[in-house]
């Protein structure tokens, strides 16, 4: 049987590759005449071998090309990189086959087709997306049912922010400190109160206003500063030796770590007011704030604890043999060391809360993907479900791809460092 | 120098204590500050704390359910429903996250230039996108799309996709007590036929070949079954049926409704991403001299696989998949977005609305979330725990 197939060689290398890229060729012909133009080269053959002559052409093509130290530098990198055996060449070429197939319809969808002109869902008239949608309603989309004469308000917290981040950048070592303090403790007041406004002649704005993808910034950004040191201490607490605390410790992180985000924000909902005493009322978005604050301080404080475990014991003993205590030598020596081990870890983690900032809309807070359910049941704007997901999937996956990537890179710099 | 040694323990020991006794009494204080606060506000509402309603009945219906129900049963049993539809969506997203996270996992490691680029975009897209995000598309976008009753697409005549849901052939069985014994019968027979295999590999070097009998154990004696037992399956394929002049249904089989489907689906893309990296990570730590090491002592390329490799990967890969299996259970709640009749929305939703027992409500379903996740994490330890390697 081996015998019979022409196993191809070196000696007749130029015959065998102008055949098999030959037949590479024909078959990939065959598929671009089928999608484009509907012309079905091997139709005289019955149905499904016709179906499948562009695999089988292309297979054999490939064993043909498929010779071992060529010579050829190009052709031993595409033998080595998409034609290593039989089933890799299949592999290669479905591959190929689908995105001939496939990416067309889909850029046509999103781009080509597509309307971009236009006030209403009139203006799309063609085939593809209605992009006049995310149009329209773009400003609702990133500020929610905020006032839209009020909007510079929540631009210039965000520039401020912006400009601050960016300045922590910029500024000698010196300042580094009181910046950063700045940008922790008193920048989240004045931000917080440049929104909701209410004082120094600014307009009071209900948090139930508030919306949009500003609102999944602010309440990531909150939430993420205000875990941190309780993720901090409670990594601390689980570490401690004194029962009560280790255990009190343990208890609330396995308590927020085995439930779903869903039902702690269910909770701050129906079952947080019950406990208050009667008549007192805490503002929706604070609650949210403390439900996931409170959830996401859990996993914080296990990322911290394995930044604490990975520090060698000699750290702790030295610290001690200056004669430190517990607090000194935490915050001198141990916990310097091993925030600096988990940054990728707290990246890790802000991304998780960053995508998990949907769910509030269990308590009626319309984020960017809320306000797109929402944009979407208007009645003027029906059956423009896929615009909008696919525009609020894109700017997440944005969002998150960079934070990822960056978090990626900062894991790869600080493994160097060590 | 005794009297020393004991007035030093005894300033340790209180030093130890105080934030310890604060703790608790601080703990302690909080939780008599919010009971009393719950009474007195569960007093003004006319109710009182206690698990009585569970056997009240609920009235409401539920959509879709495993079990028998409807409003005259009680709420215990609406809890149970919603339990099993949780169960339900997660045992399928994690077959298929499974399957489809190993493959990508392999998939990323492959010479194949462009099988390795294809599975690298597949994880950086689905994973850097919100889960929920996912779900509403295939449920509002995706799924909506599809063909009205009257027009679905067709499967080969028996099955049925369009927009109210996928209709597949229902399992009509008879004696199925029987068939169902002999599976477990036949799961014993290969446990202990493996372990005799093992001792006679261990004991005289004899090699059975293992696979392939247990596969004729697995398959034959619940065959035996169908040609001995009076056992029989027969299949009922949905009919399409018109009920007026535009209403048009599809009567017997199953009904998958698209609630299920479009959460499955997002479920299991989602999490494979991640089953996909531990994968990875798993066949990548093995280090490469054992398999050279296993090469040179002259294994098959099978047995590598079997006995050096995939042992070594699966030791790093389990732990965290699990941990990927109990994030799926615990986001399978998100379906409470699409009106999934899971535990969080029959019950945290529907019968809370109804009762008005916000606590008790609220507390048993986090307590369920809560045993699930304790249990697998026990069970986990004691798996990390088999595992180790044991060192000498």
């Amino acid at each position: 049987m081996r015998n019979l197939l022409i196993k191809p060689n070196k000696e007749n290398l130029k015959t065998f590759v102008i055949v098999g890229s030959f037949l590479i060729f024909i078959s990939f012909i065959d598929v671009l005449f089928n999608t484009f133009f509907e012309i079905n080269f091997t139709g005289f053959f019955p149905s499904k071998i016709s179906f499948f002559a562009p695999l089988i052409l292309g297979t054999a093509g490939l064993y043909l090309i498929r010779i071992e130290f060529s010579g050829n530098k190009l052709l031993d990198r595409v033998n080595a990189n998409f034609n290593s055996s039989n089933f890799n060449a299949i592999l290669t070429l479905l591959v190929i086959f689908a995105l001939i197939k496939y990416v067309p319809p889909v850029l046509n969808w999103f781009i080509f087709d597509a309307d971009f002109i236009g006030n209403s869902k009139d203006d799309c008239t063609s085939e593809g997306a209605c992009w006049v949608f995310v149009k329209v309603w773009l400003n609702r989309f990133v500020y929610g049912m905020y006032p839209d004469t009020e909007q510079w308000r929540i631009n210039s917290a965000f520039i401020m922010l912006f400009l601050l981040v960016g300045a922590a950048f910029f500024v000698p070592e010196k300042f580094k400190k009181y910046l950063l303090f700045f940008l922790l403790f008193v920048y989240p007041i004045i931000g917080l109160k440049l929104i909701s406004g209410g004082d120094f002649g600014l307009k009071y704005v209900e948090t139930g206003a508030w919306g949009g993808l500003s609102l999944t910034f602010i309440v990531s950004a909150f939430a993420l500063i205000l875990c941190f040191p309780i993720g901090m201490f409670l990594a601390l607490g689980r570490r401690s030796n004194l029962p009560a605390i280790k255990y009190t410790s343990i208890g609330f992180i396995e308590l927020w770590r085995g439930v779903p985000l869903i039902t702690v924000l269910f909770m701050s909902a129906v079952m947080f007011p019950m406990f208050l005493p009667d008549g007192t009322y805490v503002d929706k978005l604070i609650r949210v704030l403390i439900a996931i604050t409170l959830f996401e301080a859990a996993y914080m404080a296990e990322v911290i604890r394995g930044g604490l475990q990975a520090l060698p014991k000699g750290q702790y003993e030295a610290a001690k043999s200056l004669g430190m205590g517990y607090w000194r030598m935490h915050f001198l020596i141990i916990l310097p060391q091993a925030l600096k081990l988990v940054i990728p870890g707290i990246a890790n983690t802000f991304l998780a809360l960053v995508k998990d900032t949907p769910l509030i809309f269990v308590v009626g807070l319309l984020e960017l993907a809320g306000m797109v359910n929402l944009a979407k049941t208007n009645p003027k704007w029906l059956g423009m479900a896929m615009e909008g997901y696919v525009f609020a999937g894109l700017v997440f996956w944005i969002i998150c791809y960079a934070m990822s990537r960056y978090s990626q890179n900062l894991e790869r710099k600080l493994s160097t460092e060590r | 120098m005794n009297l020393k040694k004991f007035k030093f323990d005894l300033s340790n020991k209180n030093k130890d204590l105080i934030p310890q006794v604060l703790t608790v009494l601080v703990l302690v204080l909080v939780i008599i500050y919010f009971t009393i606060n719950a009474q007195t506000n569960m007093g003004n509402r006319g109710i009182s704390f206690g698990f009585g309603f569970l056997s009240q009945e609920s009235s409401f219906d539920i959509t879709f359910s495993l079990i028998d129900y409807d409003g005259s049963h009680s709420y215990a049993r609406a809890f149970l429903v919603g339990l099993l539809n949780t169960i339900l969506v997660s045992a399928i997203g994690i077959f298929f996250a499974t399957i489809l996270g190993v493959t990508i996992g392999i998939a990323r490691l492959s010479p194949n230039y462009l099988i390795s680029k294809a599975a690298e975009w597949y994880v950086e897209i689905f994973r850097n996108i919100p889960l929920i995000l996912q779900i509403f598309f295939w449920y509002f976008a995706a799924l909506r799309a599809l063909p009205l009753t009257e027009n679905s697409i067709n499967f080969y005549d028996i099955s049925f996709l369009n927009v109210k849901g996928w209709y597949v052939p229902k399992f009509v069985w008879t004696n199925f007590n029987l068939f169902f014994y002999s599976i477990i019968g036949a799961t014993i027979s290969v446990i202990f036929f493996s372990k005799y295999a093992k001792k006679q590999r261990d004991e005289f070097g004899r090699q059975l070949p293992v696979f392939y009998i247990s596969l004729c154990l697995l398959i034959g004696i619940p065959l035996l079954t169908f040609l001995i037992g009076g056992v029989s399956l027969s299949f009922q394929v949905p009919q399409l049926e018109q009920l007026s002049k535009t209403v048009y249904v599809y009567k017997g089989g199953v009904s998958i409704i698209p609630e299920l489907i479009s959460l499955a689906l997002a479920l299991s893309m989602y999490t494979a991403t991640f089953i996909a990296e531990n994968v990875r990570a798993g066949i990548l730590g093995v280090n490469k001299g054992q398999k050279e090491a296993a090469a040179s002592i002259g294994l098959t390329k099978g047995q590598i696989l079997k006995l050096v490799v995939m042992p070594q990967a699966l030791r790093i890969i389990i732990p965290p998949t699990t941990n990927q299996y109990l994030n799926l259970t615990k986001n399978s709640s998100l379906a409470a977005a699409i009106a999934y009749p899971d535990i969080v929305l029959v019950f945290a939703g529907t019968a809370l609305m109804q009762t008005g027992r916000a606590i008790e409500i609220i507390s048993i379903t986090m307590l369920t979330y809560l045993s699930l996740s304790l249990s697998i994490s026990v069970f986990m330890n004691w798996y990390n725990k088999k595992m180790a390697i044991k060192e000498k």
